[in-house]
């Protein structure tokens, strides 16, 4: 990788400077400014800089930004590793990652779902890993079917490794077009978007639940089958399997997963990082060790101080994120929702409504973000009691002094973690 | 209506993709705002429509799932014939496009839809995406329209229905309309939980199948419609 022509080391280096005064000015981490500079000098430069490399790219609706992560540290193992490990996940966060680590063998890239197909094109990635696929932010036009689609045309007959997860039948179909896949059983919690067959649109018939697929238990996550009634398409048969808090690897060993991050999601996330890490020739005696080591994921999971209030951040994007962060709030402890729409967030706030917030009854919530009046509205028609403040500083307030759980979306998150200086 | 007001979702497994469930919860919470009890009927695509609900609704979705909608309630006829006894139905988005005569397909090929509606739709330039106001035909004596629409639709009104609204803000039919009604039967490219902001709308369905209805506590409902409408409006 030190051998990249001059003119892509020229882009390179002006990128990474960039990036410096971006972060110097406190403008942001500086990984998309920089890799914009590198591209707009160099457009061929993410291809080189991501030659001679053992890449693997990350990409699902949700779960992206973590399990990039969870990779990266069992990779470590093996030595360094470039990654966008802040969620800058299109072509100039990718340039941006490669070059402020341009000797490392290995790479992890998480990648924006539309991106996944121009990035595998550029790169020639050795190893994709997809986890899940589920509405989200719809105002931009990202249908997910057609995106199913084209993950499906872009991994036909390209030499590439999927590890997929077969529990979801997007994934799954999506993922059947590559010339190699290792399934993984790491469970669906939000269902809402895979009741049809993406092959022949008949209905599939799955087992496991009967209560439209929201809080399922642990044992009704891990029965997961499903087949097509009207066509062949069915769940393919796993090598990895997550059953609660174990894994069974494909030589029938379990393993206690004990992670640090919380919930059945992240659990899911490791094990498709352990079945990356031993498609690269890493143990899981190796790469668990390594997984738990994660506590914290670009300040998600964090938990901060404020005035002997100890606010612990989740982030939720979308529906089936929002699910996920359900799974792990305390349902003894107060909570603070924040919602925006801005365009990271999608200018549609409709998604609120395929969320059931019921399970908040019977604790205090409260409510704000720039769409607090939307999320008001949903919670009253929910039956679901809650106070509305008019800024997150005001909810904290509110509540008296202990543990508080925080739910937000992309930019609301981003504004209570910028409250707290990005230190978290 | 019986004793018990039965609201049908038609086909959320295949049409229920920006918040669709938003109108079946408004529905819900404002017949038991008004003491009346309610029973809702999620009708999967593999199974039949009844025909003895009272307010039937039906959502967005790709077009892939909106074509396999069509050709199942046209062989289903349950939902013809709900509508020839009087039932109401909310029909958004693709739902919406699915009750006229024709509708665009995935290359944009013409559909045959089912024909409640006579309205035909096809595909128009470019997507529509981001709020929508709009004033209602005064005749249905309802507030300004509120919502958020995203389709490439352009729909055509025949004679046999009247506009729901004019657009002051927003694409809708494409013509400077916005949605139709006609009988009981109300068209709409407010997406997801149009009757959220519009619950005017919500309460229109609902006493067209129980009677007149008494006010209920709308300060949410309000807090939020003001909010949006000041957001595209110009004061």
């Amino acid at each position: 990788m030190s051998q990249l022509p001059l003119r892509a080391q020229l882009a390179s280096a002006l990128g990474r400077t960039a990036a410096t005064l971006s972060r110097a000015t406190g403008r942001g981490d500086g990984s998309v400014i920089g890799g914009r500079v590198g591209l707009m000098l160099e457009p061929d430069l993410l291809r080189k800089l991501a030659a001679d490399r053992k890449l693997v790219l990350v990409s699902a609706t949700n779960g992206k930004t973590t399990t990039t992560r969870l990779i990266t540290s069992a990779l470590q193992e093996f030595g360094d590793v470039a990654t966008n490990a802040f969620g800058a996940n299109m072509p100039a966060g990718h340039v941006s990652a490669l070059a402020s680590n341009k000797d490392a063998p290995y790479g992890v890239l998480e990648v924006d779902e539309k991106y996944l197909p121009e990035v595998l094109d550029t790169t020639h990635a050795g190893i994709v890993c997809l986890m899940n696929l589920s509405r989200d932010q719809m105002d931009r036009a990202a249908e997910i079917w057609l995106l199913a689609q084209k993950w499906r045309r872009a991994l036909a007959g390209r030499p590439v490794h999927v590890i997929a997860n077969c529990d979801d039948p997007l994934v799954t179909w999506s993922a059947s077009t590559a010339a190699r896949v290792t399934w993984v059983s790491a469970g669906q919690r939000w269902r809402e978007d895979s009741w049809c067959c993406p092959e022949c649109g008949g209905p599939l018939d799955r087992s496991g639940f009967g209560n439209g697929g929201q809080g399922l238990t642990a044992a009704q996550m891990a029965e997961t089958n499903w087949a097509c009634r009207e066509c062949t398409f069915r769940r393919p048969e796993p090598t990895w399997v997550l059953d609660g808090e174990y894994v069974t690897d494909p030589r029938g060993r379990h393993w206690r997963l004990d992670l640090q991050l919380p919930g059945q999601a992240n659990r899911a996330n490791a094990a498709v990082a352990l079945a990356v890490a031993e498609t690269l020739g890493l143990d899981p005696a190796r790469s668990l060790p390594r997984l738990r080591m994660v506590t914290s994921v670009a300040g998600r999971y964090t938990t901060v101080e404020r005035d002997g209030r100890s606010l612990r951040l989740l982030l939720a994007k979308n529906p089936a994120g929002w699910l996920e962060a359900f799974d792990v709030a305390d349902p003894a402890l107060p909570i603070i929702l924040s919602v925006n729409a801005q365009g990271p967030d999608g200018r549609d706030t409709s998604w609120l409504w395929d969320v059931d917030y019921r399970i908040l009854r019977g604790r205090p919530v409260l409510v704000t973000g720039e769409r607090r009046r939307d999320l008001a509205l949903r919670l009253a028609v929910a039956e679901v009691p809650f106070q509305l403040c008019d800024s997150f500083e005001q909810a904290v307030g509110l509540l008296a002094p202990g543990k508080i759980d925080v739910i937000a979306n992309y930019t609301a998150f981003q504004q209570i973690r910028a409250e707290f200086g990005r230190a978290v | 209506m019986q004793s018990e007001l039965s609201i049908v979702w038609i086909y959320p497994d295949l049409l229920s993709t920006y918040g669709d469930q938003g109108n079946v919860l408004v529905l819900e919470q404002r017949a038991r705002a008004r003491g009346i009890r309610t029973k809702t009927i999620h009708v999967r695509s593999s199974d039949p429509v009844p025909q003895q609900g009272d307010v039937y609704l039906i959502g967005g979705g790709e077009d892939r799932p909106q074509i396999l909608g069509a050709e199942r309630l046209r062989r289903d006829g349950g939902l013809h014939a709900a509508i020839q006894r009087g039932a109401a139905l909310l029909a958004v988005c693709a739902g919406y496009q699915i009750m006229g005569t024709v509708f665009g397909g995935e290359e944009g090929q013409p559909v045959p839809g089912i024909g409640l509606l006579d309205i035909s739709s096809g595909r128009g330039e470019r997507r529509s995406v981001g709020e929508l106001a709009a004033e209602v035909d005064p005749a249905l004596g309802l507030p300004t329209l509120t919502g958020f629409e995203n389709h490439m639709g352009v729909t055509r009104l025949g004679p046999g229905v009247r506009p729901l609204s004019r657009t002051l803000v927003g694409t809708g039919n494409g013509d400077g309309t916005e949605g139709c009604y006609a009988g009981r039967i109300i068209g709409t490219y407010l997406h997801g939980p149009a009757l959220a902001r519009n619950p005017a709308l919500a309460d229109l369905l609902l006493s067209w199948v129980a009677g007149p209805l008494p006010p209920i506590d709308d300060s949410w409902y309000q807090a939020l419609r003001d909010e949006r409408l000041r957001a595209v409006l110009p004061s």
